[in-house]
């Protein structure tokens, strides 16, 4: 079967450095992979890449086949990649449904219609209240985005990508700085999407009991490049893997550079 | 239909200023509020800019001043008549619209402070015209012209200037909260999330240009039709200053706030020059007039209507018990980051 996502040699140089290094991986649809790795090893910048926030510098992006080196992020959007960002990245002086009822407009293409009101759009306040109670997040509706907590925001984050109803989500650790205690409600917000199964979700996270409980597959990201993909349990097993988090090559690295 | 708060305040205030000439005719109350209400239009222009959609733009007196040489130059060149008149301002707008739209589609893709010297270098542009093309413009010494005969009687010029500041006003007050204009605010808390979300924001910020374009416009036709006189200064920086500090005085992103801050600035700058005649020391009353608009910024940084807006939420929050609701609106800095 054709994977719904697949890269080819993907590649972006920052100067002298090779952020990410020549990754070929695929994404089969209805697949949740977790991609892991240290700090630096060019996650969040793989994401940025198939997400059209950056360009390779050499490589590919293909979805359903289609490469998408000449679509913008906002293409790419719409096309049904819809991702989440590590920093929260939300509309801080509107309430909270009207944050999600603007992804849902995006949705539904209301874009150009000048003189109607917003309110008078019903469907779409219904989508985004259906949303929020999802997320576990309606109590909070009419609250100015500033006034959430971190987990709150985290949670807002996700209503908002769901309300785009793409095809595939890009999860980039949906639980970053979150406390321990909120950190279950996300889980369970993520697992009931994965429940559903009509969606395709590259998640990155650092929690490795979350990523073992919720992964059908992980790949490991070091120095930029594709390091291990495989099942939870060929990942757990696997002698490079082990030593990276070990430190075993990262300490080679380090000789190296030295 | 239920009628808000808000529509009943507009009608109220509406009729009290079409009562208001039939029970004090003083002419200089009526050039004064003509004047207030030509820069409100202006103001609500830039609001649309700076408040709805987060652009800085210092070239928006060039749109003023296409308006208001269009009016001028129809009306000098061809007959004084309501018809060219009107048909001047439709001009003024179509040419206003045509250049914001490749103005804004030529800048607009640029950061904040780099779009904002670009505006002024085109409208640096429009004056040098102005100055240089002697046979339309009479260079700087500008050139006077004949107003239709409807409008000689000041009184209903006041009444055609409010007529049009009601329809602007409601006109825009619809774009805003239509779901374009929510978009529009959406591009001004975070681009990158908008565009994140599917959103073509360029669109959204040359449709905001182009509107704020048409309606700046329309505030030059009625300037110059007002002064029956029109030459370089509608096109400088002051006329951008103007709109820039009525809007941050009255409270941006709320269209209300720009109309009472051209009140308070065209008040001001009135009666602090009328003191002249008395104080000697008032001759500088621009000196004064500075200090006005550094006090208001510091004290109130959200503008007049932004500070009452928080008064309101806090007494509302305050009356529910709720202490954690939008009164910690933050600060306007943050809110243009």
């Amino acid at each position: 079967m054709e994977p719904i996502l697949r890269t080819e040699n993907l590649t972006i140089r920052f100067g002298g450095h090779t952020a990410v290094d020549h990754v070929n991986f695929n994404m089969p649809e209805k697949h949740l992979k977790s991609i892991i790795g240290p700090n630096g090893a060019g996650k969040t910048t793989f994401f940025n890449l198939i997400s059209g926030e950056l360009k390779p510098t050499a490589g590919d992006v293909y979805f359903k086949g289609q490469s998408l080196c000449q679509k913008s992020a906002i293409a790419r959007t719409r096309m049904g990649l819809g991702r989440s960002f590590q920093i929260t990245n939300v509309f801080p002086n509107l309430t909270v449904l009207e944050n999600v009822r603007l992804a849902v407009q995006s949705k539904e293409k209301i874009r150009y219609q000048l003189f109607r009101h917003y309110k008078s759009y019903q469907a779409i306040t219904e989508k985004a209240e259906e949303l929020l109670t999802l997320v576990l997040l309606n109590n909070k509706r009419d609250a100015l985005t500033t006034m959430l907590s971190h987990g709150e925001k985290r949670k807002l984050e996700i209503a908002m990508l769901l309300a785009l109803d793409t095809e595939i989500l890009l999860l980039d650790e949906p639980t970053a700085g979150m406390s321990l205690e909120e950190v279950p409600a996300i889980l369970e917000v993520i697992r009931t999407i994965k429940n559903n199964g009509d969606k395709t979700i590259l998640l990155i996270e650092h929690k490795m009991d979350m990523i073992l409980d919720l992964s059908d597959s992980i790949m490991v990201l070091f120095n930029g490049q594709l390091l291990a993909d495989g099942t939870p349990d060929e990942i757990m097993q696997n002698e490079t893997v082990q030593n990276a988090y070990l430190g075993g090559l990262y300490d080679e690295h380090l000789t190296e550079v030295k | 239909m239920k009628i808000t708060l808000q529509q009943i305040s507009f009608f109220l205030i509406l009729a009290s200023l079409v009562i208001l000439p039939f029970v004090n005719d003083s002419r200089t109350l009526i050039i004064l509020l003509t004047q207030i209400f030509i820069f409100g239009i202006l103001a609500m222009s830039y609001d649309i800019l700076l408040g709805y959609t987060g652009i800085v733009s210092f070239g928006h007196a060039m749109f003023f001043g296409i308006g208001a040489y269009t009016t001028a130059v129809m009306l000098k060149q061809m007959d004084a008549t309501l018809t060219m008149f009107l048909l001047s301002i439709v001009t003024g707008m179509f040419f206003a619209g045509m250049i914001s739209f490749l103005v804004g589609l030529l800048t607009l893709r640029l950061k904040s402070h780099f779009f904002a010297m670009l505006t002024l270098a085109f409208s640096g542009l429009f004056l040098v015209v102005a100055e240089k093309w002697r046979s339309v413009t009479y260079g700087n010494d500008g050139f006077t012209f004949r107003a239709p005969d409807i409008f000689k009687e000041r009184i209903t010029f006041y009444f055609f200037v409010l007529a049009c500041l009601a329809v602007i006003f409601i006109a825009l007050y619809r774009f805003v909260n239509s779901p374009t204009g929510r978009i529009l605010i959406a591009v001004r808390e975070n681009e990158q999330r908008t565009k994140s979300l599917g959103f073509n924001t360029l669109h959204y910020k040359v449709i905001a240009s182009v509107v704020a374009g048409i309606v700046a416009s329309l505030a030059g036709s009625l300037y110059s039709l007002s002064l029956r006189f029109v030459n370089t200064s509608v096109l400088t920086m002051d006329i951008t200053l103007d709109a820039l500090l009525m809007t941050i005085i009255g409270g941006v992103g709320t269209l209300v706030g720009p109309l009472l801050g051209a009140g308070v600035i065209e008040y001001a700058q009135h009666a602090l020059s009328g003191l002249a005649r008395d104080y000697p020391i008032f001759e500088r009353w621009i000196i004064f007039f500075g200090i006005l608009y550094i006090l208001a910024v510091l004290f109130f940084p959200k503008g007049i209507i932004g500070s009452l807006r928080m008064l309101f939420w806090k007494w509302r929050s305050r009356r529910k018990g709720n202490k954690k609701s939008p009164a910690a609106l933050p600060h306007k800095k943050e809110r243009f980051e």
